[in-house]
């Protein structure tokens, strides 16, 4: 942990950033995937910034200065992906959706963290009744299907209506409340680890408050394994938000794009073999589920020596070693979480 | 694996009986404690659920609020006893479960069991056939891939694996439709049975809800093919989901296992490569899956909700999206709270089964 650091001559800040040091001390496949996964998602997360110049039309544009668009028409010059029931172009609410989606993320992984982390430290390093409580209350959330959790949670917030705000912010909380137990599950076990080093205690011995070692000491140790939590839930937050459109919990096709609603639209125009309504915004989704869990995947693996590629003689010098000797098991090796 | 661990390390000191009983005894102690575990994960969902759905306001305004005039209404939140205190209602409701009470729906006024034992066994069927294809599809191929370990079988099988589960399961559904149903025409395109299967299968007398159960029973073998080609792309769909994750769990266990001594020893003694994976390696690796397995029921019962509605298979979840739709939040908060006791059921039994299996589980 903090101790191979300290002996190991310090690294440039840019290369020991998460995704960055990973890429250096990956080989072949392994390499393979990390970077394809961080192409694609930074493919998403660019779509989303310039959606507004990508775009050919709004998400809930109807006509042009040459008239309403046609209804159900297949890719064509003027609509490249085609049309919708509604009269909506299928490119323009794709290129849309990444906007909405990683609004989604970001909003939801934020709260999730912040509380995760922060009950998770609570929890570990004090223990006693609030622990016992907190690890029950978590254990039950985590037990629960997670789509059954977020559409309780999203009835409860949005009631239907929503807005643009209103709709992310019922998916965002819906998809909170399902992670919370996660953040937390790790960062108490971690903590408590932490919590018996001697480093902890001499901080003890010295009089640092609690808050203090709680704040410098464990914070910075135990939330090591947090780029990849953060990986795996960013997919699984996009999984949530297009489940929960798709069952008609997303937002309104008024208020923006979303590729699960758009999906549940698409349903019914399967039978009669219209096909550019639905693949494409699932398209969309598993491409972006891709590359996020891609890079995820990647982290944990390079984190894991048993997993970790073998061939890494020579080429790169000691700081692979230093990454995770004891990295604790992560939630993906236990399957989908 | 984790999750396992962690239940019976939560409340080591509440039930603990003094077993009696010597050293061999550790796993009736085992269940007796798992056992009384069950109980506070479900009261902790109940609760949760109860006071969520309550925060938006009583049942009968949300699902006829604007449909009847204000007096009828209120006439009718007093009638059901929605104006009382919300403590005294939570009260009524926990004591009503207990008694196996779980609410009427308001919409079509059924008792929500009722819906239960229709509407259950459709989705136990789809959960056993996707439950077969995942089996089927994950166990062999994580075996090939931890053999081929960072070769090009593996590189392609874990493609594979996160492929399966970053598609949804509407998504694949929907593929699948378009193309062997509407393109191909070998599937039908949605529901479980043909009407006339169905009315078949509903005269029976004693059914057991699971349709090839009944058809093989009753020895209708026409049903039987019917059955199984609306089943087909259902269970593949659903089951790919889960595929991913064993095959996944197969290959890090496979790959663990052979790097143990005992391993190394076979292969000094000549046997082959094959049959160390398929012999030796293996067998130690399924344990964790049969306690993920746990978890998989969570995810599937969710993954079951989209499936059902893609396929329009009338089942539990299915049936949960129509009265969410309608806005009956009884029966909604009913089917939630029997899907919570099923889920923590589940995981104690498959944690009892994982107990039986490694004795090391037992604490």
């Amino acid at each position: 942990m903090s101790t191979p650091a300290l002996t190991a001559p310090r690294q440039p800040l840019f290369s020991r950033l998460p995704v960055i040091s990973h890429l250096k001390k990956s080989v072949g496949l392994q390499r393979g995937m990390l970077i394809v996964g961080v192409v694609l998602s930074g493919l998403f997360i660019l779509t989303s910034i310039f959606a507004p110049l990508l775009a050919p039309y709004g998400y809930s544009q109807l006509s042009d200065a040459s008239g309403s668009f046609p209804t159900q028409q297949a890719p064509s010059g003027q609509h490249l992906l085609g049309t919708t029931v509604g009269g909506y172009d299928v490119l323009s609410r794709v290129i849309w959706g990444s906007q909405t989606a990683v609004t989604v993320i970001i909003v939801s992984v934020a709260m999730s963290l912040f509380l995760g982390v922060a009950l998770g430290l609570l929890s570990g390093y004090f223990g006693g009744w609030l622990d016992r409580i907190l690890v029950v209350v978590a254990d039950a959330i985590y037990a629960f299907p997670t789509l059954l959790l977020a559409i309780v949670i999203s009835i409860v917030i949005s009631r239907g209506q929503s807005s643009f705000w209103g709709g992310i912010f019922s998916c965002a909380f819906s998809i909170t409340v399902v992670f919370v137990p996660q953040y937390f599950r790790v960062i108490r076990a971690e903590t408590i680890r932490l919590k018996a080093e001697p480093f902890v205690e001499s901080a003890k011995v010295l009089g640092a408050s609690s808050i203090r070692i709680i704040g410098r000491h464990i914070f910075k140790n135990a939330t090591r394994t947090l780029p990849l939590m953060f990986t795996l839930n960013a997919s699984e937050a996009i999984l949530t938000l297009a489940g929960l459109g798709f069952l008609g919990f997303g937002i309104e096709p008024t208020s923006a794009a979303e590729w699960g609603f758009d999906l549940n639209k698409a349903l019914a125009d399967t039978s009669s073999g219209i096909w550019w309504t639905g693949v494409f915004p699932g398209i969309a989704i598993v491409l972006t589920v891709l590359g996020l869990t891609l890079v995820g995947e990647s982290i944990n693996d390079l984190n894991d020596p048993r997993i970790r590629g073998r061939k890494r003689a020579g080429g790169t010098p000691a700081p692979g070693t230093p990454a995770a000797p004891t990295t604790p098991s992560t939630p993906a090796e236990a399957g989908k979480p | 694996m984790t999750t396992l661990i962690e239940v019976p390390e939560a409340e080591p000191g509440i039930v603990a009986p003094k077993s009696k009983s010597k050293a061999g005894g550790g796993l009736g102690r085992y269940i007796v404690i798992r056992f009384f575990l069950i109980i506070p994960t479900v009261f902790i969902l109940v609760t949760l659920v109860f006071f969520l759905m309550r925060v938006i306001g009583d049942p009968i305004t949300a699902s006829q609020g604007g449909r009847l005039p204000p007096d009828v209404l209120a006439q009718r939140i007093h009638d059901a006893g929605y104006d009382r205190p919300i403590l005294i209602q939570y009260f009524e409701y926990l004591g009503q479960l207990i008694t196996g009470n779980f609410g009427t729906t308001i919409t079509d006024r059924r008792p929500v069991v009722e819906v239960l034992t229709t509407f259950g066994a459709a989705t136990l069927e789809l959960s056993i056939n996707a439950l077969i294809v995942a089996l089927a599809v994950g166990i062999p191929f994580g075996l090939i891939a931890a053999q081929h370990r960072d070769r090009t079988p593996d590189a392609f099988l874990r493609f594979f694996a996160i492929l399966c589960y970053a598609t949804p399961v509407f998504f694949s559904g929907l593929l699948l439709k378009l193309t062997f149903s509407v393109w191909l025409g070998w599937f039908p395109v949605a529901g479980r049975a043909s009407t006339r299967t169905e009315l078949a299968m509903s005269s029976l007398e004693a059914p057991s809800g699971i349709y090839w159960l009944d058809a093989i029973r009753s020895g209708n073998f026409a049903a039987l093919g019917d059955i199984v080609s609306h089943a087909v792309l259902p269970a593949i769909a659903l089951g790919l989901l889960t595929a991913g994750v064993f095959l996944r769990l197969v290959r890090t266990n496979v790959i663990g296992t052979l790097g143990k001594d005992y391993i190394e020893a076979g292969r000094s003694r000549g046997v082959s490569e094959f049959r160390l994976v398929t012999k030796h390696a293996y067998k130690p690796a399924l344990i964790p899956i049969i306690t993920v397995m746990g978890l998989q029921i969570a995810l599937m019962l969710g993954g079951a909700i989209l499936t059902e509605t893609t396929f329009e298979w009338k089942g539990l979840g299915y049936q949960l999206v129509q009265y969410l739709n309608a806005r009956d939040f009884v029966a909604v908060q009913g089917i939630v709270v029997l899907l919570a006791i099923i889920v923590a059921v589940t995981n104690f039994v498959v944690d009892i089964i994982a107990a039986l299996i490694d004795p090391r589980v037992r604490y």
